[in-house]
């Protein structure tokens, strides 16, 4: 069996081209992930430039409202930039500085991933390109001005469905016709080795701050931890450090569209099977003949029909549960958590409050729900008019 | 000797692309039967993947044009079978590895065996994933074509050395699709194949004139072509064949006597 795999999952299926570059990656990652200097680098931008450690917020009208578990919330939405995104993002593109790269491409879903690289561009001085569905440039418009705001040149992708799938195979093409001076800053935990591994250590630190944090508030740890997932970035660092305490539910919430019964849906755990696909093997949605679907959801950054091979493997084990979240709910819970508790999450976070919604009425006052707030929802706000039919410019 | 290696006796060979069912089946099979006319040494059938990272805008756009028109993998089999009633010329499949995991790894290459094809390349399968499918391919006896790129360097004697078929040296960085240069080194490259293993080399990605085509297979032993194809068949659409097939002829013809 080749490099990277959790269970069957994993792997490398890349072209030949970038075999070199990918390997070239894992070396320089094992080496820095292990220097001193590189660490001390890394956790002085996460804590003073991106605002580590995130709050972890005990939401006490959601709790009272709801009369079941008590529910935190992990504050990812407070980061620089809005999102765990950067978690990530400032770690590759401090090893792709150390590997002698100047510049960095990406792709980006809801703009998040993009805004972050460009973030990080511009504070390391490199040369920043976004790949994005021209589907997401124009529900995520915002994000678009930022990343250019920001220096980055943002290229739509019109190929497929002109969603996110689409920026991740333009980047890859991008990659595999300039490798010398370019690291591609992958933002999810997928693709081909070391990837998955690489952004799933970067975005651990969410877990080991939830568990720090957990004991010190509750003196114990949380019950249930949850987490929307496209690919699954927030959802592995809110697991990770959680997957050897087996007491510790963990759930991901998909983005089910309008429904897992209908062909608008992008819930890969749900509705996939095992395939292999943008470097990996692990669960797509796709026809009987291997085409991936097109699939679809409310949110950009969920919009993906595969999921991360780690994540894969949690499902396969039954260490992590995988829950559909339909558009209507999800945007039931965006308006919900922004009146309640005057947070309001990122579309793709509302995924993991509309279930968290459902769960904590059926478990103890004496529980304890931690749900992943990965992102705030500004960027999300004129969609979500749009879909209340109300028109509002941006 | 398997009938891929065979197709390098005659000369340089030249091996040309198409995608199956742009714009229909019946078309794909005219095509390789004008290919085959005009002398075509090794038919390189592409089966459509909705996402093809590989390829270029060209074969991107052919491939959409093929699956909206309902190409299907047992679409192409079926093709294939009509085919082998008329010709034998060597032929190997082009695609991606979850439209030969997705329909079940053993039944894809037992049935591509079964129906006549010499030959599986999948561009999105490296060295490492390789045990995935090559036990099968030499149990059916099917030849997975490996790839060598420009980046290669130290990988090109553990590929080589395995290889089977022919190894195909792709050209350039990038993914498919014409190119108004090549600046590798192709010949340093095919020389460190054939230092490990007499196995033919042909070279791909981005030759689409037959002075290209002449100069990559002066440096190897044949040259393929495809997206310069793929764009006759946008162009021309049902009535491409007899395009193509003058095509194919100037091409072998360059690449024929090409040292």
């Amino acid at each position: 069996m080749s490099k990277g795999r959790f269970g069957v999952h994993g792997g490398q299926y890349m072209p030949e081209t970038l075999m070199n570059a990918v390997i070239e990656l894992e070396e320089a990652y094992n080496h820095y992930k292990n220097d001193p200097a590189f660490n001390a680098e890394l956790t002085e931008l996460l804590n003073n430039y991106a605002g580590r450690p995130s709050r972890l917020y005990f939401a006490k009208h959601m709790t009272n409202d709801l009369g079941g578990a008590k529910i935190y919330l992990k504050r990812e939405d407070l980061n620089h930039t809005g999102a765990h995104k950067i978690n990530n993002v400032l770690g590759q593109a401090l090893l792709a500085k150390k590997m002698g790269k100047t510049r960095l491409i990406a792709e980006t879903g809801a703009g998040q991933h993009g805004v972050a690289t460009a973030t990080a561009a511009a504070l390391m001085g490199m040369e920043c390109v976004v790949f994005m569905g021209v589907e997401d440039t124009e529900r995520q418009a915002l994000n678009v001005y930022r990343m250019r705001l920001l220096g980055a040149e943002v290229i739509p992708v019109s190929t497929g469905t002109g969603t996110l799938k689409d920026a991740c195979s333009a980047a890859f093409r991008e990659w595999t016709s300039r490798i010398d001076d370019t690291h591609y800053c992958l933002g999810s935990c997928m693709g081909p080795h070391p990837f998955p591994t690489i952004v799933r250590d970067f975005q651990s630190v969410i877990s080991k701050e939830i568990k720090e944090q957990m004991l010190e508030k509750e003196g114990k740890l949380p019950d249930v931890v949850m987490a929307c997932v496209g690919g699954g970035s927030n959802a592995i660092g809110a697991f990770y450090n959680f997957i050897e305490d087996e007491g510790v539910r963990l759930i991901g919430c998909e983005a089910a569209g309008r429904g897992v019964n209908t062909a608008e849906t992008a819930a890969t755990i749900a509705t996939g099977r095992l395939g292999i696909f943008h470097g990996m093997k692990s669960y797509f949605c796709q026809d009987e003949y291997g085409q991936i679907a097109p699939v679809y959801s409310i949110s950009a950054g969920l919009d993906y029909p595969g999921i991360g091979p780690e994540h894969a493997y949690l499902h396969d084990i039954g260490r992590a549960e995988y829950v559909p979240v339909t558009d209507d709910e999800a945007v039931n819970a965006f308006e919900y958590l922004s009146r309640i508790e005057g947070i309001i999450p990122a579309i793709e976070s509302a995924h993991a409050v509309a279930y968290a919604m459902k769960l904590a009425l059926t478990m103890r006052k004496d529980q304890t729900i931690v749900i992943n707030i990965s992102g705030r929802g500004d960027k999300d706000c004129a969609a979500i008019a749009r879909y209340r039919g109300e028109d509002i410019h941006e | 000797m398997s009938k891929i290696t065979s197709a390098f006796r005659s000369g340089k060979a030249f091996i040309p692309f198409v995608t199956c069912g742009d714009p229909s089946l019946d078309v794909t099979e005219q095509i390789v039967y004008a290919m085959a006319d005009a002398g075509a040494d090794l038919i390189e059938l592409g089966i459509p993947f909705s996402d093809p990272t590989a390829e270029g805008p060209v074969i991107q756009e052919a491939n959409v044009r093929a699956l909206s028109a309902g190409t299907t993998t047992d679409k192409i089999f079926d093709m294939v079978r009509r085919i082998r009633q008329k010709t034998d010329i060597p032929m190997v499949f082009m695609t991606y590895a979850n439209v030969v995991y997705s329909y079940g790894s053993e039944r894809f290459i037992r049935t591509a065996a079964e129906i006549g094809m010499d030959g599986l390349i999948l561009p999105d399968v490296p060295f490492e994933e390789k045990a995935e499918f090559d036990p099968l391919c030499r149990q059916y006896g099917i030849d997975l074509v490996s790839l060598i790129a420009p980046t290669s360097h130290d990988r090109i004697r553990m590929i080589a050395k395995e290889a089977s078929g022919f190894v195909y040296c792709v050209s350039s960085l990038g993914v498919t699709g014409v190119r108004s240069s090549i600046t590798t080194d192709i010949g340093a490259m095919v020389k460190l194949v054939k230092e490990t293993q007499d196995i033919p080399c042909a070279v791909g990605f981005g030759i689409s004139t037959p002075e290209q085509a002449a100069k990559m297979a002066a440096q190897s032993d044949g040259a393929i072509v495809g997206s310069a194809i793929v764009k006759i068949c946008a162009k021309y659409g049902k009535d491409c064949v007899p395009h193509v097939k003058e095509y194919v002829k100037s091409m072998k013809d360059a690449v024929r006597n090409a040292n």
